[in-house]
């Protein structure tokens, strides 16, 4: 579990990102930036109409406008490709997905036709002359209404239910006949929301002639699994898509399911006769169109707790609502259930999960994925019955928590959480916080009339994920486990070169993974070279690369470790030869000619330019028994995982279970009813820290999503389907503005799962969320208000605390106490 | 104006002149962009919301997104890649890879642009004057904690007498 002793220490240590030094100078190379010769430029037209047939699409205007080399449309691109894989199960897998609205459109934005042209602006002014004829349609955008079918969007299906399934575990019936109080919460909902990278989805794609390859310079940061789906629709050997990335400017995930613009662009680079062609979404295509984050409905709740108040069952109901196509779905529908119970120690419980399509963008897996709704809700769960208990919020999670020292701990669905120390994390965010001084003025406040909350939220950030899960939703998938790739080598100057199957988007990769290598040869950081991005041909990769399900650290640079491993491990019997020595009398390090290996005993060395001279063009002084040495070292790291139990719905879903907890003291406005965040606090756990700076600037950086998501950013439909959140205007992003003060803090207990004692982090698991829902809710308690959404601004409280019309207690939350 | 509709677009780029014909539409950010080949600056909004494009323009910070190129005639213009001196990193550069305020780095040449102006203006600014610098500029990644700190860092390294990019 724990590897070699490190010598050079450069793991842990706070160093400078190799990364900076392009993209401080202007000099990142991010997709817009490449310029092809003979590139042409695709332009998407859309449907203004959120369910629609599209009974004409007339190109012939586009088509004579000087410039235009040709159009496409759905029903041609349907004549020549197979319908998109579907992940899930029949009836539903019978639907038809593709890069254009063939017979319909499904949602506002669903792309219908496509202008290529030789600039921007001519494929722009022509799509404006595209005559599409639509014959309106009923649209439904609320998932509990799809479930009733009375509005079909995929017709083939014959349901708008994409999957449902009860996962049930322990005793239900016992632990409610034997509860002391049963809590009841009829419906709380989880928001649409999306992380919105500031660099839009961006493709080219080149469909050469000469050679039938796909070539694709893009940022889809999981090429691995587009590939997949590209090779299958377009018809073509995956080994002729090449696929490339290069810097990405965020993606957090809402890019792994752009492969339907992939295919659109490949099929329009053939189409013009093999000329590249290059799409670069808007803002307000992106935010149409590109993928949002799931939303869910939870209802009809029942919590079972004991006399202290400790939950003994959760019973519920979930609908979660994936938008018009279930495209990274519905895998949502299974992987809430990495964190099944959460941070909290109970053992029975059923959740009736179903997943429906409705009228509106299709979801992808944002940041927290299909974790953070499920995790929002227990945090709602947790003070609802603290409140109906007259427990306070702190208390009664410190009753319900999983205790340090029961990891590692088996979850009723048979996750195992690596390490941890919960109640750790809330001693150190009670104190970086004051939480006894806050309570003090909270109270003081109140006497004045003010309204002042004060939250808790804890939450996980399970990473490496357990493909097998995909089984549990659909039995029939072939998909389990999890890897990566990294090769190693020495190039034929002695150069070290790392290369590494994800695609970072400003996680650090190259740092991080030449941190690891740094420690293995015992050189500096500098000394290492690591590919930036992605490729397919030129790096290493394996069906599970790219950058999604917080991971690196423990898939990435467990790859990259091996990788360097069995390079050293050459090296070693390399320079053992040269230097006419045992290896056991080899050491590692950095001389006057660079890196280089030394013997113990004389000092001698021998420099990686004579190594990698040897063994490249210099072959003839190696001894036979050293032809194997390529000093080029290949290695796949898997994750020790096995095929859950499909029935139950029962095995070990991932790896590693970083963890967080946040406080938040909010005040809200008695005049504008608008939230104002007083005072944050963010505790981190993600076991050992490869870079500190990192980690901290990848806390930071989920803190200010989920206090977005809390109080400022909703993708909002109206009834019709029409999105009111279509740009950056409407949308607002979190800005400097609004970023409160963040204290951060964090503690480091171990992963036994990780050679390093890591664990993947990236996500965050939305803590703000939760402890901003928390703190409102902590506001509210007293006016009889349930914080019945993860949204809250000042309309919604107005609505709540003036108008009355939502959130109302006595209509949402009834306590029965049984003894 | 030319009869193939263009219009001639004199501009001082990072110290260097340009003379090009652009179409009238034709935005700031796309003739940089595309006529020039300063790819450092970046798009990534279309409602003059998220700053990616921010340049100085006679020293006062521009979203060239908002503005033609048309308008840029006779102008001063310092992007990103106008930072360095002889391939040393300008002041905010180093404190930006100093204080990690930049992750994806996709908003930080238009991030250090805005701050610029910032610096040209108040030498020792406090963290309000800081956000209200960068209000208009977007960042995704780094929930500007960070960038805070580097803008304070860059204006102590500066000693409060630069004066402009």
């Amino acid at each position: 579990m724990n590897g070699e002793p490190q010598p050079g220490g450069w793991v842990g240590r706070e160093l400078p990102r190799k990364e900076d030094n392009r993209l401080l100078r202007g000099r990142g190379k991010f997709v817009d930036d490449i310029r092809l010769r003979d590139m042409l430029y695709l332009r998407f037209v859309r449907s203004p109409y959120a369910h629609a047939k599209v009974v004409r699409v007339d190109v012939s205007a586009a088509e004579a406008v000087p410039g235009v080399v040709c159009t496409l449309t759905g029903p041609e691109v349907a004549q020549q490709t197979q319908p998109f894989i579907e992940i899930g199960p029949d009836p539903f897998a019978r639907i038809k997905d593709y890069p254009f609205a063939v017979s319909k459109a499904r949602y506002q934005g669903e792309p219908v036709a496509a202008v290529i042209a030789t600039s921007p602006h001519i494929a722009d002014d022509a799509a404006e002359l595209v005559q599409v004829e639509y014959e309106g349609l009923d649209a439904v955008v609320d998932a509990e209404h799809a479930l009733e079918d009375k509005v079909l969007l995929h017709e083939d299906a014959g349901t708008n239910r994409v999957w449902r399934g009860v996962f049930e575990y322990g005793d239900m019936e016992k632990a409610f006949r034997e509860a002391a109080h049963i809590v009841s919460i009829d419906h709380l909902h989880f928001h649409r929301f999306s992380s919105t990278p500031l660099e839009n989805n961006a493709v080219i794609a080149h469909w050469d002639a000469k050679d039938e390859h796909i070539y694709y310079w893009c940022n889809n940061s999981f090429p691995s699994f587009a590939i997949q789906f590209l090779a299958a629709h377009l018809g073509i050997p995956i080994d002729r898509i090449r696929v490339q990335t290069f810097d990405i400017g965020g993606s957090f995930g809402i890019k792994i399911t752009s492969y339907p613009q992939m295919a659109a662009c490949a099929l329009a680079s053939k189409k013009a006769g093999g000329r590249p062609v290059k799409w670069i979404e808007t803002r307000s295509e992106h935010n149409i169109s590109s993928a949002h984050g799931n939303e869910r409905t939870f209802r009809d709740t029942r919590v079972a707790l004991d006399r202290n108040g400790v939950i003994t069952g959760i019973a519920s109901r979930h609908i979660d609502d994936c938008g018009a196509y279930p495209r990274y779905e519905p895998l949502g529908c299974v992987i809430w259930a990495q964190v099944f119970p959460g941070v909290y120690r109970f053992k029975n419980a059923r959740i009736d999960f179903s997943q429906a399509v409705t009228n509106k963008c299709p979801v992808g897996p944002n940041r927290g994925y299909s974790r953070m709704q499920h995790l929002w809700f227990l945090e709602r769960v947790i003070d609802i019955c603290a409140h109906e208990l007259g427990i306070p919020g702190d208390e009664m999670r410190l009753r319900n928590y999983i205790r340090p020292e029961e990891f590692p701990y088996t979850t009723p669905n048979g996750c195992v959480y690596d390490s941890g120390n919960y109640p750790k994390m809330l001693r150190v965010a009670k104190d970086r916080i004051g939480w006894d001084d806050w309570k003090r003025k909270q109270a003081a406040a109140r006497q004045d009339g003010r309204l002042i909350g004060i939250g808790i939220g804890t939450t996980l950030d399970s990473g490496t994920n357990n493909f097998g899960q995909s089984q549990i939703v659909n039995p029939h998938a072939p998909f389990s486990g999890n890897s990566q790739g990294a090769n190693c080598k020495l190039d034929i100057y002695g150069e070290v070169v790392v290369a590494v199957g994800s695609c970072p988007q400003g996680q650090g990769h190259e740092t991080t993974a030449a941190q690891v290598v740094a420690d293995v040869l015992n050189i500096h950081p500098d000394m290492i070279t690591v590919r930036t991005g992605f490729d397919t041909e030129r790096n290493v990769h394996t069906g599970a690369s790219g950058t999604y399900a917080s991971q690196f650290a423990v898939s990435g640079l467990s790859a990259v470790h091996g990788a360097a491993q069995k390079l050293k491990t050459e090296m070693k019997r390399l320079g053992a030869f040269l230097l006419e020595t045992s290896e056991k009398n080899l050491e590692f390090g950095a001389g006057q000619q660079g890196p280089e290996i030394r013997r113990k005993d004389n000092g001698q060395a021998v420099n990686y330019w004579r190594l990698a001279n040897v063994v490249n063009v210099n072959s003839a002084v190696l001894p036979a028994e050293l032809y194997d040495v390529t000093l080029n070292c290949r290695y796949v790291w898997r994750a020790p995982f096995k095929v859950p139990d499909k029935e139950k719905k029962y095995g070990n879903l991932t790896l590693t279970y970083a963890s967080q907890l946040h406080i938040a003291v909010v005040e809200i406005d008695r005049g504008i009813f608008v939230p104002r965040i007083l005072d944050y606090v963010a505790v981190d756990d993600c076991g050992k820290v490869i870079n500190p700076p990192i980690v901290e600037g990848q806390v930071y950086g989920a803190t200010a999503h989920g206090i977005g998501a809390a109080l400022m950013e909703s993708c909002v439909y109206d009834s019709v389907g029409n999105m009111l959140t279509a740009t950056f205007s409407d949308y607002t992003p979190i800005t400097s503005m609004n970023m409160p003060a963040v204290k951060y803090a964090h503690i480091e207990t171990p992963s036994p799962h990780s050679y390093s004692g890591a664990k993947g982090m990236g996500e965050g698991g939305a803590a703000p969320v939760h402890t901003i829902s928390a703190a409102l809710q902590d506001a509210l308690f007293a006016s009889g208000i349930i914080i019945q959404d993860s949204f809250n601004n000042g309309d919604s409280l107005y609505r709540a605390m003036v108008s009355k019309e939502i959130c109302q207690a006595d209509r949402l939350v009834k306590l029965e106490k049984r003894f | 104006m030319p009869e193939n509709g263009k219009v001639a677009v004199r501009v001082k780029v990072n110290s260097k002149e340009y003379s090009r014909e652009v179409e009238p539409r034709l935005l700031l950010v796309e003739f940089l962009r595309e006529d020039l080949e300063l790819c450092g600056t970046h798009i990534g909004c279309d409602t003059t919301y998220c700053g990616a494009c921010t340049v100085l323009f006679n020293g006062a910070a521009v979203k060239s997104c908002t503005m033609f190129a048309v308008q840029a005639d006779g102008a001063e213009i310092t992007t990103v890649e106008g930072l360095e001196r002889n391939g040393e990193l300008h002041p905010i550069q180093k404190a930006f890879a100093d204080c990690h305020g930049l992750q994806c780095g996709y908003c930080t040449p238009g991030m250090m642009l805005s701050a610029l102006q910032l610096l040209s203006r108040v030498k020792n600014p406090d963290e309000k004057q800081i956000r209200r610098a960068i209000a208009g500029n977007t960042c995704r990644c780094t929930g500007y904690q960070n960038i805070f700190k580097a803008i304070e860092a860059a204006a102590e390294s500066l000693g409060g007498s630069h004066q402009g990019g």
